[in-house]
């Protein structure tokens, strides 16, 4: 059944990532409202597929698929506070895409990597999931304001504005949104961490800081930090912004990698 | 009718180009004097504004070389210069002039600054005996329909203007713009107007600078601001979020590590430069900064160009006032022309009506007064007849565009001189004829 509201999502969804092309060609205020119904509506399956999920099993969550699954929970659920907040939905060019392929994988159905550490914590770890896919949806976000900041920056400078009312939102909304995705991220992506080291604490009795998945995951707190300190203090914005937020999102896409060479965050075939 | 204009504007020539025609004010009168001394030109006036460099003239022939002027006074090529001239003549430069006073010519369509520019250059052209007769007949018109234009249609409305394209994208740059701050730096009114909306759409305050500090004080009082010293300005403008700027410095005085300066101090927030000086206050390698959005003229035009749309159907009916106008004027200029004939056959008749009456007084002997008041109206009223024919055959000929030779039967007929005639035989003999 979980399986099932998640295609429900996937196939509104859909109709966002076809509004995220067909908005990089041309603005249409009705596709925009049908395209956020839409979302909202998937995003409510998709809710309804978690809690299914959570009720069956709250470790199963840490499957591969089950947390891509959440991932693009969290960032549609992103997605839809920054609407409510700034009334632009041009963080969807972005996030649709990238939630809909999510959602497809995930609802494939079939779950060839599960969770295969011995875990002794699990409220423990069902927290450290949430907090850390929470801190990854606003990294998603981050980098997709980013890429807007860039293209908006872009067209001002080109000065062409026979497309001044164009569906993207004035340049200083895309920076609080990147930058307040960003601050809101980090203490989730760090308690996130933390918990998963208590997590692991518990299950091995030590902290292998010389682990594939326990580097990679410091690298990438650290690339956060140093982009959140960047923004904070030199207020790095457009090419520089950019360039440090995809190499956060390339170093986030290499932490998740790092579960299938890790001994102790470890996923194999089911 | 012999005009003829020539000149580039922002629509033919890029601000690189006008940057090299524009005539400071300054030496604006020395120019015209240069113009009408040129061959075949008998008036001339120059109106150069940072949007147009064009020189109007009435000539001798209709086929002056008006571009050999324009290349030896800016001292440019024609390589350089040609492919951004239009040169027009009689009644598409009657229209064009029509059409720039109107402020339907202009960057932004139905501006009100380019009237008055047109004006202090007529007042200049005038003033050095430059603009005379001819000129002053264009001219007078041209303001008069200005006049009507803007009084019958809504082209002047200020719902697309420079201003209002600033407010715009200043939107698009910091969306809100409640609490940003204006910097002013130099006077103009349409820098004051851009200033005036951006306050009106939410900014809060701003820093006025002006090389006259004076002027800077009295700016800033008018806006509720701050005078700056044109010396601080470098230490001052990273506290704005958008700056004016319209100086008529002869070079930039933004350049990229102003911009390198200002972002660092401001840590990387954008600014907004709009750079309505000409020659620019901007560098385009400032504006090449990350973070620095400046747009000039010919950008703001761009901006301009997208918004016209609502302003059309007003310039259409605005098209259609002065292309009635130029009829108007043609009209006018025709009938001026045969009114030497028409004086001239009045002061024949007179001229036979007295020998006549003071032959017919020998014979007849003293007239008592009421006999002298009949002849006199008898005769008078005999001329008027006679007249009555010829001067409304002239005065139609004169709108159906048939004056000259309707005028010439009538000399012939009558045996006339009209003034031109005689002004014309002091070089060409053969009017004599």
């Amino acid at each position: 059944m979980p399986l099932l509201w998640l295609r429900f999502a996937l196939a509104c969804y859909f109709i966002g990532l076809v509004y995220a092309f067909v908005a990089l060609n041309r603005a249409s205020d009705l596709f925009s409202r049908i395209a956020l119904h839409a979302a909202g509506l998937g995003l409510l399956f998709h809710f309804v597929s978690l809690v299914e999920l959570f009720l069956s099993d709250p470790v199963v969550w840490a499957s591969v698929h089950n947390g891509e699954s959440l991932l693009a929970f969290a960032s549609m659920a992103f997605f839809m506070g920054i609407y409510a907040l700034y009334d632009t939905t041009s963080p969807g060019v972005v996030v649709f895409p990238i939630v809909f392929f999510l959602t497809l994988i995930a609802a494939t159905g079939q779950q060839p990597f599960v969770f295969t550490s011995t875990v002794q914590q699990r409220g423990w770890l069902i927290a450290h999931i949430a907090l850390i896919f929470t801190g990854y949806a606003a990294l998603v976000l981050s980098f997709g304001a980013s890429l807007i900041y860039l293209v908006q920056e872009r067209r001002l400078k080109s000065k062409s504005l026979s497309k001044l009312s164009s569906f993207l939102p004035p340049l200083e909304v895309i920076d609080q949104i990147g930058y307040r995705s960003l601050l809101l991220g980090f203490p989730f992506m760090t308690l996130g961490l933390l918990t998963g080291a208590v997590v692991a604490v518990s299950t091995y009795g030590r902290f292998n800081f010389l682990d594939v998945k326990i580097l990679l995951s410091v690298l990438m707190w650290l690339v956060y930090m140093v982009m959140v300190f960047a923004r904070w203090n030199s207020g790095w914005r457009g090419r520089r912004a950019a360039v440090l937020a995809s190499f956060a999102f390339v170093a986030a896409i290499v932490a998740w990698a790092a579960n299938y060479f890790s001994a102790m965050h470890r996923f194999a075939a089911s | 009718m012999r005009y003829q204009l020539i000149g580039v504007n922002h629509k033919t020539a890029p601000l690189e180009v006008r940057e090299r025609l524009a005539i400071p004010d300054s030496r604006l009168a020395e120019a015209c004097r240069q113009l009408t001394v040129h061959p075949g030109v008998e008036e001339g006036l120059v109106v150069s504004t940072c949007n147009r460099v064009e020189l109007v003239t009435h000539t001798a022939n209709g086929a002056a070389d008006l571009r050999t002027f324009l290349h030896e006074h800016f001292r440019l090529s024609s390589a350089e210069l040609d492919p951004h001239l239009y040169e027009l003549r009689d009644k598409e430069a009657v229209r064009h002039v029509f059409r720039v006073a109107s402020s339907l010519d202009s960057m932004v369509v139905g501006e009100a600054q380019i009237l008055g520019q047109v004006k202090e250059a007529y007042a200049t052209a005038r003033a050095v005996g430059a603009a005379r007769g001819q000129l002053e007949q264009l001219f007078s018109r041209a303001f008069a329909v200005a006049k009507r234009v803007r009084t019958e249609t809504a082209v002047g409305s200020s719902s697309v203007s420079i201003a209002s394209v600033a407010v715009e994208l200043a939107k698009q740059i910091f969306g809100n713009l409640k609490g940003k701050t204006v910097f002013l730096i130099g006077a103009g009114k349409m820098s004051e107007l851009a200033a005036r909306h951006l306050l009106a759409h939410g900014c809060t305050s701003i820093f006025v600078s002006n090389r006259t500090y004076d002027r800077a004080v009295g700016l800033a009082h008018k806006f509720e601001g701050q005078a700056i010293r044109f010396d601080d300005l470098y230490s001052t403008c990273d506290k704005a979020d958008i700056v004016i700027t319209s100086t008529g410095s002869p070079r930039a005085i933004f350049h990229r590590e102003h911009g390198e300066h200002f972002l660092q101090r401001r840590k990387n927030k954008p600014m907004f430069f709009i750079d309505i000086a000409v020659p620019r206050d901007v560098s385009p390698e400032m504006a090449k900064l990350s973070g620095i959005f400046v747009y000039n003229l010919d950008d703001l035009q761009q901006a301009v160009s997208a918004h016209v749309a609502d302003r059309r159907k007003e310039a259409e009916r605005a098209e259609a006032i002065i292309a009635i106008e130029i009829e108007r004027f043609e009209a006018r200029l025709q009938t001026l022309d045969v009114v030497p004939t028409i004086v001239s056959l009045q002061e024949h008749l007179e001229t036979i009506r007295q020998a006549e009456m003071d032959r017919v007084r020998g014979r007849l002997g003293p007239l008592t007064p009421e006999q002298e008041m009949a002849v006199e109206a008898l005769t008078r009223g005999i001329i008027n007849k006679v007249m009555h024919t010829p001067v409304t055959a002239l005065k139609a000929a004169a709108r159906d565009q048939e004056a000259t030779t309707v005028m010439d039967v009538v000399k012939r007929l009558f045996n006339l001189r009209d003034k031109r005639d005689d002004s014309t035989s002091d070089h060409d003999p053969e009017s004599h004829r």
